[in-house]
Protein backbone atom coordinates (compact mmCIF):
# COMPACT_ATOMS: atom_id res chain seq x y z
CA UNK A 1 0.00 0.00 0.00
CA UNK A 2 2.65 2.42 1.18
CA UNK A 3 5.00 1.34 -1.58
CA UNK A 4 2.36 1.89 -4.20
CA UNK A 5 1.74 5.39 -2.92
CA UNK A 6 5.44 6.23 -3.08
CA UNK A 7 5.62 4.84 -6.60
CA UNK A 8 2.65 6.96 -7.55
CA UNK A 9 4.28 10.00 -5.96
CA UNK A 10 7.53 9.34 -7.84
CA UNK A 11 5.72 8.96 -11.10
CA UNK A 12 3.83 12.15 -10.47
CA UNK A 13 7.08 13.90 -9.61
CA UNK A 14 8.70 12.70 -12.83
CA UNK A 15 5.77 13.91 -14.91
CA UNK A 16 5.84 17.30 -13.18
CA UNK A 17 9.60 17.45 -13.75
CA UNK A 18 9.23 16.84 -17.47
CA UNK A 19 6.43 19.37 -17.72
CA UNK A 20 8.51 21.99 -15.92
CA UNK A 21 11.54 21.58 -18.17
CA UNK A 22 9.46 21.19 -21.33
CA UNK A 23 9.34 24.89 -22.38
CA UNK A 24 13.08 25.30 -21.97
CA UNK A 25 13.83 22.04 -23.74
CA UNK A 26 11.63 22.88 -26.72
CA UNK A 27 13.35 26.27 -26.95
CA UNK A 28 16.75 24.62 -26.63
CA UNK A 29 15.90 22.32 -29.52
CA UNK A 30 14.64 25.09 -31.80
CA UNK A 31 17.15 27.79 -30.95
CA UNK A 32 20.35 25.89 -30.19
CA UNK A 33 20.48 22.22 -31.12
CA UNK A 34 18.73 22.28 -34.50
CA UNK A 35 20.58 25.42 -35.71
CA UNK A 36 23.86 23.76 -34.73
CA UNK A 37 22.99 20.62 -36.68
CA UNK A 38 21.88 22.86 -39.55
CA UNK A 39 25.13 24.82 -39.88
CA UNK A 40 27.09 21.59 -39.92
CA UNK A 41 24.77 20.22 -42.62
CA UNK A 42 24.86 23.50 -44.56
CA UNK A 43 28.64 23.49 -44.48
CA UNK A 44 28.59 20.39 -46.71
CA UNK A 45 26.12 21.91 -49.14
CA UNK A 46 26.33 24.29 -52.03
CA UNK A 47 23.61 26.42 -50.48
CA UNK A 48 22.49 29.83 -51.66
CA UNK A 49 20.33 32.47 -49.98
CA UNK A 50 17.91 32.74 -52.89
CA UNK A 51 17.82 29.26 -54.39
CA UNK A 52 18.32 27.14 -51.28
CA UNK A 53 20.26 23.91 -51.47
CA UNK A 54 21.97 23.38 -54.83
CA UNK A 55 23.31 19.99 -53.82
CA UNK A 56 25.70 18.18 -51.54
CA UNK A 57 29.26 19.22 -52.19
CA UNK A 58 31.28 17.26 -49.67
CA UNK A 59 34.30 19.07 -48.36
CA UNK A 60 34.31 21.63 -51.17
CA UNK A 61 33.45 24.53 -48.81
CA UNK A 62 36.24 23.52 -46.47
CA UNK A 63 38.69 23.29 -49.36
CA UNK A 64 37.62 26.78 -50.41
CA UNK A 65 38.52 28.11 -46.95
CA UNK A 66 42.17 27.21 -47.40
CA UNK A 67 42.40 28.99 -50.76
CA UNK A 68 40.28 31.98 -49.72
CA UNK A 69 42.72 34.77 -49.07
CA UNK A 70 40.02 36.93 -47.51
CA UNK A 71 39.13 34.18 -45.06
CA UNK A 72 42.77 33.74 -44.09
CA UNK A 73 43.02 37.50 -43.67
CA UNK A 74 39.95 37.62 -41.40
CA UNK A 75 41.37 34.76 -39.37
CA UNK A 76 44.63 36.66 -39.03
CA UNK A 77 42.81 39.89 -38.17
CA UNK A 78 40.75 38.14 -35.50
CA UNK A 79 43.96 36.80 -34.04
CA UNK A 80 45.60 40.23 -34.09
CA UNK A 81 42.52 41.74 -32.49
CA UNK A 82 42.57 39.13 -29.72
CA UNK A 83 46.31 39.49 -29.22
CA UNK A 84 45.69 43.20 -28.77
CA UNK A 85 42.61 43.02 -26.59
CA UNK A 86 43.49 40.20 -24.21
CA UNK A 87 46.94 41.30 -22.93
CA UNK A 88 46.01 44.99 -22.85
CA UNK A 89 42.80 44.26 -20.98
CA UNK A 90 44.46 41.88 -18.51
CA UNK A 91 47.45 44.07 -17.72
CA UNK A 92 45.37 47.23 -17.32
CA UNK A 93 42.61 45.61 -15.29
CA UNK A 94 45.02 43.79 -13.01
CA UNK A 95 47.05 46.96 -12.44
CA UNK A 96 43.91 48.96 -11.73
CA UNK A 97 42.54 46.29 -9.43
CA UNK A 98 45.77 46.20 -7.40
CA UNK A 99 45.81 49.99 -7.30
CA UNK A 100 42.17 50.33 -6.25
CA UNK A 101 42.16 47.42 -3.80
CA UNK A 102 45.23 48.75 -2.03
CA UNK A 103 44.02 52.33 -1.68
CA UNK A 104 41.67 54.08 0.64
CA UNK A 105 39.31 56.82 -0.52
CA UNK A 106 37.25 57.24 -3.65
CA UNK A 107 37.34 53.65 -4.87
CA UNK A 108 33.59 53.19 -5.00
CA UNK A 109 33.28 56.23 -7.26
CA UNK A 110 36.03 54.95 -9.54
CA UNK A 111 34.50 51.49 -9.61
CA UNK A 112 31.18 52.99 -10.61
CA UNK A 113 32.76 55.13 -13.30
CA UNK A 114 34.86 52.45 -14.97
CA UNK A 115 31.85 50.15 -14.97
CA UNK A 116 29.66 52.62 -16.89
CA UNK A 117 30.87 51.48 -20.35
CA UNK A 118 30.19 47.84 -19.41
CA UNK A 119 26.46 48.48 -19.08
CA UNK A 120 26.39 50.80 -22.10
CA UNK A 121 25.46 49.19 -25.39
CA UNK A 122 28.34 48.30 -27.66
CA UNK A 123 26.63 50.22 -30.43
CA UNK A 124 26.41 53.47 -28.44
CA UNK A 125 30.02 53.12 -27.30
CA UNK A 126 31.24 52.40 -30.83
CA UNK A 127 29.31 55.34 -32.29
CA UNK A 128 30.84 57.74 -29.77
CA UNK A 129 34.33 56.37 -30.34
CA UNK A 130 33.90 56.69 -34.06
CA UNK A 131 33.32 60.40 -33.53
CA UNK A 132 36.14 60.80 -31.02
CA UNK A 133 38.59 59.16 -33.40
CA UNK A 134 37.77 61.29 -36.45
CA UNK A 135 40.90 62.16 -38.38
CA UNK A 136 42.37 65.56 -39.12
CA UNK A 137 43.13 68.32 -36.63
CA UNK A 138 39.45 68.78 -35.69
CA UNK A 139 38.85 65.22 -34.47
CA UNK A 140 38.23 65.33 -30.70
CA UNK A 141 41.08 63.00 -29.70
CA UNK A 142 43.40 64.60 -32.23
CA UNK A 143 42.66 68.10 -30.99
CA UNK A 144 43.50 67.00 -27.45
CA UNK A 145 46.73 65.44 -28.75
CA UNK A 146 47.56 68.65 -30.58
CA UNK A 147 47.69 70.47 -27.23
CA UNK A 148 50.77 68.35 -26.54
CA UNK A 149 52.09 69.01 -30.01
CA UNK A 150 51.23 65.56 -31.34
CA UNK A 151 49.67 65.26 -34.75
CA UNK A 152 47.23 62.37 -34.51
CA UNK A 153 46.67 60.03 -37.47
CA UNK A 154 43.42 59.45 -39.31
CA UNK A 155 42.64 56.74 -36.79
CA UNK A 156 39.91 54.75 -38.47
CA UNK A 157 41.13 55.06 -42.05
CA UNK A 158 44.78 54.12 -41.81
CA UNK A 159 45.92 50.54 -41.77
CA UNK A 160 47.25 49.56 -38.38
CA UNK A 161 45.78 52.57 -36.60
CA UNK A 162 42.29 51.28 -37.42
CA UNK A 163 43.01 47.98 -35.70
CA UNK A 164 44.64 49.84 -32.82
CA UNK A 165 41.51 52.01 -32.48
CA UNK A 166 39.01 49.15 -32.35
CA UNK A 167 41.22 47.30 -29.85
CA UNK A 168 41.40 50.33 -27.55
CA UNK A 169 37.67 51.07 -27.85
CA UNK A 170 36.87 47.48 -27.01
CA UNK A 171 39.30 47.29 -24.09
CA UNK A 172 37.96 50.49 -22.52
CA UNK A 173 34.41 49.23 -22.86
CA UNK A 174 34.95 45.94 -21.05
CA UNK A 175 37.77 46.88 -18.70
CA UNK A 176 35.51 47.65 -15.72
CA UNK A 177 34.21 44.11 -15.64
CA UNK A 178 37.64 42.53 -15.27
CA UNK A 179 38.76 45.21 -12.81
CA UNK A 180 35.89 44.28 -10.49
CA UNK A 181 36.57 40.54 -10.89
CA UNK A 182 40.25 41.05 -10.07
CA UNK A 183 39.46 43.37 -7.17
CA UNK A 184 37.39 40.59 -5.66
CA UNK A 185 40.26 38.16 -6.14
CA UNK A 186 42.86 40.58 -4.72
CA UNK A 187 40.77 41.27 -1.64
CA UNK A 188 40.33 37.54 -1.07
CA UNK A 189 44.08 36.92 -1.05
CA UNK A 190 45.13 35.18 2.18
CA UNK A 191 46.47 38.02 4.30
CA UNK A 192 48.62 35.76 6.49
CA UNK A 193 50.67 34.60 3.52
CA UNK A 194 51.26 38.20 2.42
CA UNK A 195 52.17 39.24 5.97
CA UNK A 196 54.60 36.34 6.15
CA UNK A 197 56.17 37.53 2.93
CA UNK A 198 56.52 41.04 4.32
CA UNK A 199 58.14 39.77 7.50
CA UNK A 200 60.59 37.81 5.41
CA UNK A 201 61.56 41.13 3.86
CA UNK A 202 59.99 40.89 0.43
CA UNK A 203 59.77 44.26 -1.33
CA UNK A 204 56.71 45.47 -3.20
CA UNK A 205 57.84 44.03 -6.52
CA UNK A 206 58.85 40.73 -5.05
CA UNK A 207 55.67 40.52 -3.02
CA UNK A 208 53.71 40.98 -6.23
CA UNK A 209 55.67 38.67 -8.52
CA UNK A 210 56.45 35.89 -6.06
CA UNK A 211 53.36 35.80 -3.86
CA UNK A 212 50.36 37.71 -5.16
CA UNK A 213 50.67 36.86 -8.85
CA UNK A 214 50.91 33.07 -8.35
CA UNK A 215 47.95 33.20 -5.98
CA UNK A 216 45.94 35.18 -8.53
CA UNK A 217 46.89 32.87 -11.41
CA UNK A 218 43.65 30.81 -11.42
CA UNK A 219 41.51 33.98 -11.66
CA UNK A 220 43.82 35.45 -14.28
CA UNK A 221 43.56 32.34 -16.46
CA UNK A 222 39.77 32.26 -16.18
CA UNK A 223 39.42 35.94 -17.03
CA UNK A 224 41.88 35.50 -19.88
CA UNK A 225 39.82 32.78 -21.54
CA UNK A 226 36.51 34.59 -21.05
CA UNK A 227 38.03 37.75 -22.56
CA UNK A 228 39.57 35.73 -25.39
CA UNK A 229 36.25 34.08 -26.27
CA UNK A 230 34.57 37.48 -26.18
CA UNK A 231 37.18 38.95 -28.50
CA UNK A 232 36.78 36.09 -31.00
CA UNK A 233 33.09 37.01 -31.19
CA UNK A 234 33.56 40.73 -31.81
CA UNK A 235 31.13 42.24 -34.30
CA UNK A 236 29.43 45.52 -33.33
CA UNK A 237 32.65 47.43 -32.62
CA UNK A 238 34.02 46.51 -36.03
CA UNK A 239 30.81 46.95 -37.99
CA UNK A 240 30.15 50.42 -36.59
CA UNK A 241 33.64 51.86 -36.24
CA UNK A 242 35.47 50.71 -39.36
CA UNK A 243 33.00 48.50 -41.23
CA UNK A 244 35.88 46.10 -41.78
CA UNK A 245 38.11 48.67 -43.44
CA UNK A 246 40.46 50.10 -44.44
CA UNK A 247 41.15 47.51 -47.15
CA UNK A 248 39.70 44.79 -44.96
CA UNK A 249 42.37 45.29 -42.32
CA UNK A 250 39.83 45.08 -39.48
CA UNK A 251 37.58 42.44 -41.00
CA UNK A 252 37.07 39.68 -38.43
CA UNK A 253 35.46 36.22 -38.46
CA UNK A 254 31.93 37.17 -37.41
CA UNK A 255 31.94 40.12 -39.80
CA UNK A 256 32.90 37.75 -42.62
CA UNK A 257 30.17 35.26 -41.66
CA UNK A 258 27.62 38.06 -41.72
CA UNK A 259 28.94 39.35 -45.01
CA UNK A 260 29.04 35.96 -46.75
CA UNK A 261 25.53 35.04 -45.56
CA UNK A 262 23.59 38.26 -45.93
CA UNK A 263 25.56 40.28 -48.50
CA UNK A 264 27.08 37.62 -50.78
CA UNK A 265 24.23 35.17 -50.08
CA UNK A 266 26.62 32.19 -49.87
CA UNK A 267 24.88 30.36 -47.06
CA UNK A 268 26.88 27.14 -47.40
CA UNK A 269 30.19 28.95 -47.26
CA UNK A 270 29.06 31.25 -44.42
CA UNK A 271 28.06 28.16 -42.45
CA UNK A 272 31.49 26.66 -43.01
CA UNK A 273 33.11 29.76 -41.48
CA UNK A 274 30.61 29.55 -38.62
CA UNK A 275 31.72 25.96 -38.02
CA UNK A 276 35.31 27.22 -37.77
CA UNK A 277 34.23 29.82 -35.19
CA UNK A 278 32.28 27.16 -33.32
CA UNK A 279 35.28 24.84 -33.13
CA UNK A 280 37.51 27.66 -31.84
CA UNK A 281 35.00 28.66 -29.16
CA UNK A 282 34.37 25.02 -28.25
CA UNK A 283 38.07 24.32 -27.68
CA UNK A 284 38.43 27.45 -25.56
CA UNK A 285 35.32 26.56 -23.55
CA UNK A 286 36.48 23.02 -22.86
CA UNK A 287 39.78 24.48 -21.69
CA UNK A 288 37.88 26.94 -19.49
CA UNK A 289 35.71 24.23 -17.94
CA UNK A 290 38.67 21.99 -17.21
CA UNK A 291 40.38 24.96 -15.54
CA UNK A 292 37.33 25.60 -13.42
CA UNK A 293 37.20 21.96 -12.38
CA UNK A 294 40.83 22.22 -11.32
CA UNK A 295 40.12 25.44 -9.44
CA UNK A 296 37.20 23.81 -7.63
CA UNK A 297 39.43 20.88 -6.81
CA UNK A 298 42.04 23.11 -5.22
CA UNK A 299 39.45 25.10 -3.32
CA UNK A 300 38.03 21.99 -1.69
CA UNK B 1 57.52 61.71 6.29
CA UNK B 2 54.40 63.78 6.62
CA UNK B 3 55.07 65.71 3.40
CA UNK B 4 55.83 62.50 1.57
CA UNK B 5 52.47 61.11 2.59
CA UNK B 6 50.63 64.21 1.44
CA UNK B 7 52.49 64.16 -1.85
CA UNK B 8 51.54 60.53 -2.35
CA UNK B 9 47.95 61.32 -1.53
CA UNK B 10 47.87 64.16 -4.04
CA UNK B 11 49.41 61.90 -6.69
CA UNK B 12 46.87 59.24 -5.87
CA UNK B 13 43.94 61.58 -6.28
CA UNK B 14 45.37 62.96 -9.52
CA UNK B 15 45.63 59.40 -10.84
CA UNK B 16 42.06 58.66 -9.82
CA UNK B 17 40.77 61.87 -11.36
CA UNK B 18 42.57 61.14 -14.65
CA UNK B 19 41.10 57.67 -14.67
CA UNK B 20 37.60 59.01 -14.21
CA UNK B 21 38.13 61.57 -16.96
CA UNK B 22 39.10 58.84 -19.43
CA UNK B 23 35.89 56.96 -18.77
CA UNK B 24 33.52 59.91 -18.40
CA UNK B 25 34.84 61.98 -21.31
CA UNK B 26 33.18 59.86 -24.05
CA UNK B 27 29.79 60.19 -22.36
CA UNK B 28 30.31 63.87 -21.68
CA UNK B 29 31.33 64.47 -25.27
CA UNK B 30 28.25 62.60 -26.45
CA UNK B 31 25.82 64.66 -24.36
CA UNK B 32 27.49 68.00 -25.16
CA UNK B 33 27.47 67.42 -28.89
CA UNK B 34 23.95 66.10 -28.92
CA UNK B 35 22.99 69.76 -28.38
CA UNK B 36 25.25 71.10 -31.12
CA UNK B 37 24.51 72.10 -34.64
CA UNK B 38 26.05 69.58 -37.04
CA UNK B 39 28.71 72.12 -38.06
CA UNK B 40 29.76 72.71 -34.45
CA UNK B 41 30.50 69.09 -33.59
CA UNK B 42 34.14 69.06 -34.58
CA UNK B 43 36.60 71.69 -33.57
CA UNK B 44 38.59 72.58 -30.50
CA UNK B 45 37.35 70.56 -27.51
CA UNK B 46 34.82 72.40 -25.35
CA UNK B 47 33.15 71.47 -22.12
CA UNK B 48 29.76 72.91 -23.08
CA UNK B 49 27.72 72.85 -26.27
CA UNK B 50 28.51 75.61 -28.75
CA UNK B 51 25.02 76.04 -30.15
CA UNK B 52 22.43 74.62 -27.69
CA UNK B 53 20.23 73.29 -30.41
CA UNK B 54 17.40 71.65 -28.50
CA UNK B 55 15.61 70.88 -31.76
CA UNK B 56 17.96 67.93 -32.23
CA UNK B 57 15.88 66.08 -29.67
CA UNK B 58 12.69 66.85 -31.59
CA UNK B 59 14.19 66.17 -34.98
CA UNK B 60 15.18 62.58 -34.13
CA UNK B 61 11.52 61.70 -33.79
CA UNK B 62 10.85 63.15 -37.24
CA UNK B 63 13.57 61.50 -39.31
CA UNK B 64 12.87 58.05 -37.88
CA UNK B 65 9.92 56.54 -36.01
CA UNK B 66 12.14 56.85 -32.97
CA UNK B 67 9.36 56.67 -30.36
CA UNK B 68 8.13 53.49 -31.96
CA UNK B 69 11.65 52.06 -32.07
CA UNK B 70 12.12 52.97 -28.43
CA UNK B 71 8.89 51.20 -27.52
CA UNK B 72 9.95 48.16 -29.57
CA UNK B 73 13.11 47.93 -27.53
CA UNK B 74 11.27 48.29 -24.22
CA UNK B 75 8.73 45.69 -25.31
CA UNK B 76 11.32 43.19 -26.49
CA UNK B 77 13.48 43.70 -23.40
CA UNK B 78 10.57 43.33 -20.96
CA UNK B 79 8.99 40.36 -22.76
CA UNK B 80 12.36 38.66 -23.26
CA UNK B 81 13.28 39.15 -19.61
CA UNK B 82 9.95 37.96 -18.22
CA UNK B 83 9.96 34.96 -20.55
CA UNK B 84 13.53 34.18 -19.63
CA UNK B 85 12.71 34.20 -15.90
CA UNK B 86 9.56 32.11 -16.27
CA UNK B 87 11.05 29.40 -18.44
CA UNK B 88 14.35 29.19 -16.60
CA UNK B 89 12.91 29.25 -13.09
CA UNK B 90 10.58 26.37 -13.99
CA UNK B 91 13.39 24.30 -15.41
CA UNK B 92 15.92 25.42 -12.80
CA UNK B 93 13.56 24.28 -10.06
CA UNK B 94 12.84 20.96 -11.79
CA UNK B 95 16.53 20.25 -12.40
CA UNK B 96 17.33 20.98 -8.76
CA UNK B 97 14.45 19.38 -6.89
CA UNK B 98 12.30 17.04 -8.94
CA UNK B 99 13.53 13.53 -9.70
CA UNK B 100 12.99 12.17 -13.17
CA UNK B 101 14.90 9.80 -15.44
CA UNK B 102 17.49 11.51 -17.63
CA UNK B 103 17.70 14.58 -15.42
CA UNK B 104 21.47 15.06 -15.41
CA UNK B 105 21.85 14.19 -19.11
CA UNK B 106 19.22 16.77 -20.04
CA UNK B 107 20.86 19.34 -17.79
CA UNK B 108 24.22 18.83 -19.48
CA UNK B 109 22.46 19.20 -22.83
CA UNK B 110 21.06 22.51 -21.60
CA UNK B 111 24.55 23.65 -20.62
CA UNK B 112 25.67 23.37 -24.25
CA UNK B 113 23.46 26.41 -24.89
CA UNK B 114 25.58 28.30 -22.38
CA UNK B 115 28.66 28.21 -24.57
CA UNK B 116 26.95 28.47 -27.95
CA UNK B 117 27.73 31.85 -29.50
CA UNK B 118 24.72 33.34 -31.25
CA UNK B 119 27.09 34.34 -34.06
CA UNK B 120 27.50 30.66 -34.93
CA UNK B 121 23.84 29.73 -35.13
CA UNK B 122 22.31 32.93 -36.44
CA UNK B 123 22.42 31.98 -40.14
CA UNK B 124 20.26 28.83 -39.91
CA UNK B 125 18.15 30.52 -37.24
CA UNK B 126 17.29 33.19 -39.80
CA UNK B 127 15.94 30.56 -42.19
CA UNK B 128 14.03 28.79 -39.43
CA UNK B 129 12.36 32.01 -38.34
CA UNK B 130 11.56 32.84 -41.94
CA UNK B 131 10.05 29.38 -42.37
CA UNK B 132 7.85 30.01 -39.32
CA UNK B 133 6.77 33.35 -40.76
CA UNK B 134 8.61 35.23 -38.03
CA UNK B 135 11.16 37.12 -40.08
CA UNK B 136 10.92 40.89 -39.80
CA UNK B 137 9.09 40.51 -36.51
CA UNK B 138 10.11 41.11 -32.91
CA UNK B 139 9.46 37.50 -31.88
CA UNK B 140 12.94 36.11 -32.59
CA UNK B 141 14.37 38.93 -30.46
CA UNK B 142 12.13 37.83 -27.58
CA UNK B 143 12.87 34.12 -27.99
CA UNK B 144 16.64 34.45 -28.21
CA UNK B 145 17.16 35.76 -24.65
CA UNK B 146 14.70 33.13 -23.42
CA UNK B 147 16.31 30.09 -24.96
CA UNK B 148 19.86 30.82 -26.10
CA UNK B 149 22.82 31.32 -23.80
CA UNK B 150 21.06 33.89 -21.60
CA UNK B 151 18.21 31.44 -20.92
CA UNK B 152 20.56 28.58 -20.14
CA UNK B 153 22.53 30.89 -17.88
CA UNK B 154 19.45 31.86 -15.85
CA UNK B 155 18.39 28.20 -15.56
CA UNK B 156 21.89 27.32 -14.38
CA UNK B 157 21.96 30.10 -11.75
CA UNK B 158 18.49 29.21 -10.50
CA UNK B 159 19.29 25.52 -10.29
CA UNK B 160 22.37 26.32 -8.22
CA UNK B 161 20.15 28.38 -5.93
CA UNK B 162 17.34 25.83 -5.60
CA UNK B 163 19.78 23.06 -4.70
CA UNK B 164 20.54 24.97 -1.49
CA UNK B 165 16.90 25.45 -0.42
CA UNK B 166 15.97 23.16 2.53
CA UNK B 167 13.72 20.23 1.60
CA UNK B 168 11.39 20.97 4.55
CA UNK B 169 9.87 23.93 2.69
CA UNK B 170 8.40 21.73 -0.01
CA UNK B 171 7.39 18.96 2.34
CA UNK B 172 5.46 21.34 4.55
CA UNK B 173 3.79 22.83 1.50
CA UNK B 174 2.94 19.40 0.12
CA UNK B 175 1.38 18.39 3.46
CA UNK B 176 -0.66 21.57 3.30
CA UNK B 177 -2.01 20.26 0.02
CA UNK B 178 -0.26 22.56 -2.44
CA UNK B 179 0.08 21.23 -5.98
CA UNK B 180 3.51 21.30 -7.70
CA UNK B 181 2.44 24.42 -9.55
CA UNK B 182 1.34 25.93 -6.24
CA UNK B 183 4.68 25.08 -4.65
CA UNK B 184 6.49 26.69 -7.54
CA UNK B 185 4.45 29.90 -7.58
CA UNK B 186 3.86 30.35 -3.84
CA UNK B 187 7.19 29.18 -2.46
CA UNK B 188 9.90 28.62 -5.02
CA UNK B 189 9.52 31.85 -6.97
CA UNK B 190 9.40 34.14 -3.90
CA UNK B 191 12.46 32.63 -2.23
CA UNK B 192 14.50 33.00 -5.41
CA UNK B 193 13.88 36.73 -5.79
CA UNK B 194 17.52 37.77 -5.24
CA UNK B 195 18.73 35.37 -7.94
CA UNK B 196 15.79 36.17 -10.19
CA UNK B 197 16.59 39.86 -10.02
CA UNK B 198 20.24 39.23 -10.96
CA UNK B 199 19.10 37.11 -13.90
CA UNK B 200 16.61 39.80 -14.86
CA UNK B 201 19.29 42.51 -14.91
CA UNK B 202 21.54 40.43 -17.14
CA UNK B 203 18.74 39.37 -19.48
CA UNK B 204 17.40 42.90 -19.76
CA UNK B 205 20.79 44.41 -20.54
CA UNK B 206 21.57 41.70 -23.06
CA UNK B 207 18.35 42.41 -24.97
CA UNK B 208 18.63 46.18 -24.67
CA UNK B 209 22.11 46.07 -26.17
CA UNK B 210 21.80 43.34 -28.80
CA UNK B 211 22.77 44.34 -32.29
CA UNK B 212 23.59 41.41 -34.57
CA UNK B 213 20.25 39.69 -33.95
CA UNK B 214 17.99 42.62 -34.93
CA UNK B 215 20.37 43.41 -37.80
CA UNK B 216 19.72 39.94 -39.19
CA UNK B 217 16.04 39.50 -38.34
CA UNK B 218 14.54 42.97 -38.75
CA UNK B 219 14.23 44.73 -42.08
CA UNK B 220 11.54 47.41 -41.73
CA UNK B 221 12.51 50.62 -39.99
CA UNK B 222 9.35 50.70 -37.86
CA UNK B 223 10.42 47.43 -36.23
CA UNK B 224 13.99 48.47 -35.45
CA UNK B 225 15.26 48.29 -31.91
CA UNK B 226 17.46 51.03 -30.47
CA UNK B 227 20.93 49.76 -31.44
CA UNK B 228 19.78 49.39 -35.06
CA UNK B 229 18.04 52.75 -35.03
CA UNK B 230 21.14 54.49 -33.66
CA UNK B 231 23.30 53.14 -36.43
CA UNK B 232 20.79 54.37 -38.99
CA UNK B 233 20.92 58.17 -38.69
CA UNK B 234 21.67 59.18 -42.26
CA UNK B 235 19.83 61.78 -44.29
CA UNK B 236 18.12 60.98 -47.56
CA UNK B 237 21.42 61.41 -49.43
CA UNK B 238 23.06 58.85 -47.16
CA UNK B 239 25.09 61.49 -45.32
CA UNK B 240 25.39 60.93 -41.59
CA UNK B 241 23.35 63.19 -39.32
CA UNK B 242 25.90 63.28 -36.55
CA UNK B 243 24.15 65.59 -34.12
CA UNK B 244 20.90 63.60 -34.37
CA UNK B 245 22.75 60.33 -33.98
CA UNK B 246 24.34 61.64 -30.79
CA UNK B 247 21.02 62.90 -29.44
CA UNK B 248 19.39 59.52 -30.07
CA UNK B 249 22.36 57.70 -28.56
CA UNK B 250 22.12 59.90 -25.48
CA UNK B 251 18.43 59.09 -25.12
CA UNK B 252 19.17 55.37 -25.37
CA UNK B 253 22.03 55.41 -22.87
CA UNK B 254 20.63 57.71 -20.17
CA UNK B 255 17.82 55.49 -18.75
CA UNK B 256 20.13 52.50 -18.38
CA UNK B 257 22.67 54.72 -16.72
CA UNK B 258 20.16 56.14 -14.24
CA UNK B 259 18.99 52.66 -13.30
CA UNK B 260 22.63 51.65 -12.92
CA UNK B 261 23.40 54.58 -10.64
CA UNK B 262 20.49 53.62 -8.38
CA UNK B 263 21.25 49.90 -8.18
CA UNK B 264 24.99 50.15 -8.78
CA UNK B 265 26.10 47.46 -6.33
CA UNK B 266 23.42 44.96 -7.34
CA UNK B 267 24.04 45.37 -11.07
CA UNK B 268 27.81 45.21 -10.98
CA UNK B 269 27.69 42.19 -8.66
CA UNK B 270 25.30 40.37 -10.99
CA UNK B 271 27.55 41.03 -13.97
CA UNK B 272 30.76 40.13 -12.19
CA UNK B 273 29.26 36.83 -11.03
CA UNK B 274 28.15 36.06 -14.55
CA UNK B 275 31.67 36.71 -15.77
CA UNK B 276 32.99 34.07 -13.42
CA UNK B 277 30.58 31.33 -14.36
Amino acid sequence: MMKKQIQKLNKGEAVTGYLFILPQMIGLMIFVIIPLVMIITYSFQNRNFLFGNLGFCGLENYRMLIDDEIFLMTLKNTLIFSLGVVPLNLVLSLALAMFLAGSAGGTSVVRGVIFLPVITSGVAWSIVFKFLLQGGPTGPINSILSIFGIEGPNWLFERGWAMFSVVVARVLKNLGMNVLIFMGAVMNLPQDVIEAGKIDGAGRMKLFSKIKLPLLMPSILMVMIVTLIGSMRVFDTIKLMTDGGPEGSTMVLVYYIYHQAFKSFSIGYASTIAVVLFVIVLILTIFQWSLRKKADYYEN
Amino acid sequence: MRTKNTALKVLYYIAIALLCVVFIYPFWWMVVNSFNDINDIFGPPTLLPRSFQWENYVEIFRVQPFARQYMNTVLVAVAGTVGNLLVSSLSGYAFARLRFPGRSALFILLLTALMMPIEVTIVPMYFMMRGMGLSDSLFPLIFIPMFCSQGAFSAFMLRQHYVTVPKEYEEAARLDGLSPMGIYFRIMLPIAVPVLSSCAILAFLSVWNMYLEPLVFISSVAKYTLPLALANFNDSYGLPQWNLQLAATTLSVIPVMIVYLIFQEKISNAMVNSGLK
